[in-house]
């Protein structure tokens, strides 16, 4: 049976992946996702788990390396964030064009310049467009339980995609949760062994990572495509087998106190849950606020999304990272643009807040929910704002 | 120098006749790596995993969706050879040792030209290397980065007129001295490093059976003629790739355990000159430049030969 | 000689990750039709040691029923390595008409 334990959320994402029984585990440490890395070494040097980790001398090399095992047949794990996604950046459009399974968790930290090792989302924001299924866990049991549907998810014959998992770095990774934890027989159940579709192996010889010439082109980005979107299915398959174990529900797209809502707050990642608290003041004060949290964020939960913003005047989407020069953050971007051809859709504005790890404290969000109620009657005053700058 | 000593006449007779690397792939005319590639892989056998970087060689080999390989194949960019090989290893390993394949020796061959391996690569390589995976890395080195069109290496020797080092009125070609990987390698402790050349085919492809044999990294690097890149005649790749042995240019040597063993010792090297006035990429040198390149070979030789003479085996030293 | 190059009418054709499981399907292209100069074998001449076999980047020299060896001229580039390499000079390249 499952048990609940406290553990910091980065020792109890290593303890998981374990549990999911990878074959090759190939890491660099970065500042903030290391402490996932550190734990799996020490869980394989215990003789706990019968995996390889490779030591390898570069992120590039982290994923490079993951690409071969999980080509040769094995189940393959790495982790990383900011500086070291970028540097393996150039094989993360390899990964999912070549589908292999292969599971990364992302302790979300900013880019640099300047050097900052704290949290927001501008490292994961720079892969959107790689075709990697994406999520974002909010606190320490989601982590644990979307580690291990990852896994599920990547291997499903019909998906076959390589997924990576979200977490805030410092904010989640360093933090101790209490969270209820599986056992190994209720993973082994859950999640088995991972069937490659093709192998690197003398017994039924592929080449895989050939070169498609201009005429096949089209046709290779559009499967690739189709694939990622296809996937929503069975992440769907998965999730509801998962409450149906384990009781713990996971949708695209979560709604909190939305009800009869007015304004909306849209976070994804761990903000939601400081937003959460500023819902149940502004509820209190009267205020018809309500709260979306984003969990699936590739492939895109278009439906998902349009329907949990029908009846509200404003949308207040929450960003942690920022698009400069361009038409705001990320998700406020997307979100807007999935809400372009709607016949009644909400005003949406963007809060870009908690840049580099900055604090997001619950008086922010309540002053955001004034603004939204004010400009859903004013109109919107800017393209979008970085929040909570000194000065004017 | 009497070739027929180094060349046993009917010994094409015992070759695997199997064609791991079949017909039909895009390499030019004349192309020495497709050499190189179809005789390693007579010597590797077919329980064998080939990772590949980015090149001539994969481009030419796997246009989808066909693919000239007989073999289990994999290519992922450019520097990552190894570190995907590396993967490839373990992943083996594990799933051997998991009793989820078959219970059979597997090798994994990495192979990448002199662009992904002594450049871009370097850093992969290094780490694969240092970690002791059980692999054999195969540097196919055409001295430039061919596949883009002809651009300065590490590897490209001094003198040679590359498309980004190239001879011009205020300009030799490449003012620095080709690197010397396999000596770079050897300081990694790896068991096993040698020189290779297609031109000595036999020698090549023993020199790859007793690499695949080691159990830990493993190195060859093999010099293959590029006719496109060299300008030199198609037809000359085999002559020029003994040339190069034969002044000198490119030993053939073994380190085994840490001893230089010369694969190849001719009584007297002939004049480099023989062999840099065949290609159209020397063709800008004076006999000034010829004389400096001439004194750096000999020199080069020689350290090569002393190596030969002084260093002892690590098993050696041991028991001193 | 035929230039077998046929690409998937469907893009549901695309097999996951470009993948290729017909190993040696290089051999539907033709290169053959690349050469400007074919070698021309004189029997009389070859001692059977088979170096143009070895020699031979594209791997297309093979022997026949007696032991001489002939290039399969659907492959053959006409780079001349092997009419280069012979020890006895039995193979000469002849310009393609």
């Amino acid at each position: 049976m499952s048990e609940r334990v406290g553990m910091e959320i980065a020792l109890a994402a290593a303890e998981t992946v374990a549990l999911c029984r990878p074959d090759v585990v190939a890491a660099y440490p970065i500042t903030p996702n290391t402490h996932i890395p550190e734990h799996l070494s020490d869980i394989v040097a215990d003789g706990r788990l019968d995996a390889d980790f490779i030591c390898v001398e570069s992120e590039h090399s982290a994923l490079s390396a993951c690409c071969g095992a999980s080509g040769a047949g094995a189940r393959a794990f790495t982790a990383t964030s900011s500086q070291g996604l970028l540097y393996m950046a150039e094989v993360v459009p390899i990964v999912s064009a070549m589908r292999l399974p292969v599971v990364m968790i992302i302790g979300n930290r900013a880019l640099s310049g300047p050097i900052n090792i704290w949290n927001d989302h501008s490292d994961i924001m720079s892969q959107r467009d790689a075709g990697w299924i994406s999520m974002f866990a909010a606190n320490g049991q989601e982590v644990v339980d979307m580690t291990v549907q990852s896994f599920k998810i990547a291997e499903h014959r019909d998906v076959m995609l390589p997924v990576n998992l979200n977490l805030d770095g410092f904010q989640l990774t360093h933090v101790v949760e209490p969270m209820m934890f599986l056992n190994q027989e209720e993973v082994d159940a859950f999640l088995p062994e991972y069937k490659p579709y093709a192998a690197l192996h003398p017994d039924n010889i592929v080449s895989m990572g050939t070169l498609a010439l201009p005429e096949i082109f089209n046709e290779v980005m559009k499967a690739k495509d189709e694939v990622l979107k296809g996937s929503k299915k069975v992440i769907l398959e998965v999730w509801k087998e998962w409450e149906e174990k384990f009781g713990r529900s996971y949708k695209p797209v979560e709604s909190y106190r939305t009800e009869d809502a007015e304004v909306l707050f849209l976070a994804i990642g761990s903000m939601a849950e400081t937003a959460e608290v500023a819902v149940d003041e502004l509820r209190d004060k009267g205020m018809r606020i309500g709260l979306l949290k984003l969990r699936l964020w590739r492939p895109f939960p278009f439906e998902e999304i349009r329907n949990a913003v029908k009846g509200a005047k404003v949308v207040a989407v929450l960003d942690r990272a920022v698009s400069f020069g361009g038409p705001g953050g990320p998700v406020f971007s997307e979100v807007r643009s999935a809400l372009y051809d709607e016949k009644d859709r909400p005003m949406v504005i963007n809060e870009i807040i908690g840049l580099g790890g900055r604090d997001v404290p619950v008086g922010d969000f309540v002053k955001i929910a004034e603004k939204a109620t004010r400009v859903a009657k004013t109109g919107p005053e800017e393209e979008y704002e970085i929040f909570g700058v000194r000065g004017s | 120098m009497n070739i027929v000593e180094n060349f046993d006449l009917y010994a094409p007779r015992l070759v695997d006749k199997e064609e791991h690397f079949s017909a039909g792939h895009r390499a030019c005319q004349g192309c020495g790596e497709a050499l190189a590639i179809r005789l390693m892989c007579k010597a590797l056998g077919k329980d064998t995993v080939i990772v590949n970087a980015t090149g001539c060689m994969e481009v030419i080999s796997t246009m989808y969706p066909t693919t000239a390989w007989n073999l289990p194949w994999i290519h992922v960019a450019f520097p990552n050879s190894a570190s995907v090989g590396a993967g490839v290893e373990a992943g083996l390993k594990v799933l051997r040792r998991k009793g989820k394949i078959a219970d059979r020796d597997v090798k994994t061959v990495c192979i990448g030209g002199d662009g992904g391996t002594f450049d871009i690569g370097l850093q992969a390589i290094s780490g694969a290397m240092e970690r002791g995976h059980d692999l054999l890395y195969v540097c196919l080195d055409n001295e430039a980065y061919m596949n883009t069109g002809i651009q300065r290496s590490g590897a490209t020797p001094f003198g040679a007129s590359t498309t980004t080092a190239p001879a011009g009125a205020a300009s030799s070609g490449k003012s620095e001295w080709k690197k010397n990987l396999a000596a770079i390698i050897a300081a990694h402790n790896v068991p096993y490093v040698a020189t290779a050349c297609h031109s000595y085919p036999f020698d090549f492809m023993n020199k790859v059976k007793k690499a695949r044999k080691v159990k830990g990294p493993s190195f060859i690097h093999c010099m293959t003629v590029c006719p496109t890149g060299w300008r030199t005649a198609s037809e000359e790749t085999i002559k020029l790739g003994r040339l190069a042995v034969e002044t000198g240019v490119f030993p053939l040597y073994e380190i085994e355990n840490g001893k230089y063993k010369m694969s190849l010792k001719p009584d007297k090297l002939r004049s480099v000159e023989d062999y840099l006035k065949l290609q159209g990429r020397f063709r800008h040198l004076t006999p000034a430049d010829i004389e400096i390149i001439q004194k750096r070979v000999i020199l080069e030789y020689n350290k090569l030969l002393d190596k030969a003479e002084n260093l002892h085996s690590w098993s050696e030293l041991e028991e001193k | 000689m035929e230039k077998a190059k046929k690409w998937p009418e469907d893009w549901q054709e695309i097999t996951p990750g470009c993948m290729v499981s017909r190993p040696g399907s290089a051999r539907e292209y033709h290169t053959g039709s690349w050469r400007a100069q074919r070698p021309v074998y004189d029997n009389s001449k070859c001692i059977k040691c088979g170096i143009c076999y070895i020699f031979c980047p594209e791997g297309c020299i093979s022997q026949d029923a007696d032991g001489y060896f002939v290039a399969d001229l659907n492959y053959c580039k006409g780079c001349g390595i092997c009419a280069h390499e012979c020890w006895t000079g039995a193979i000469t390249m002849v310009e393609e008409g």
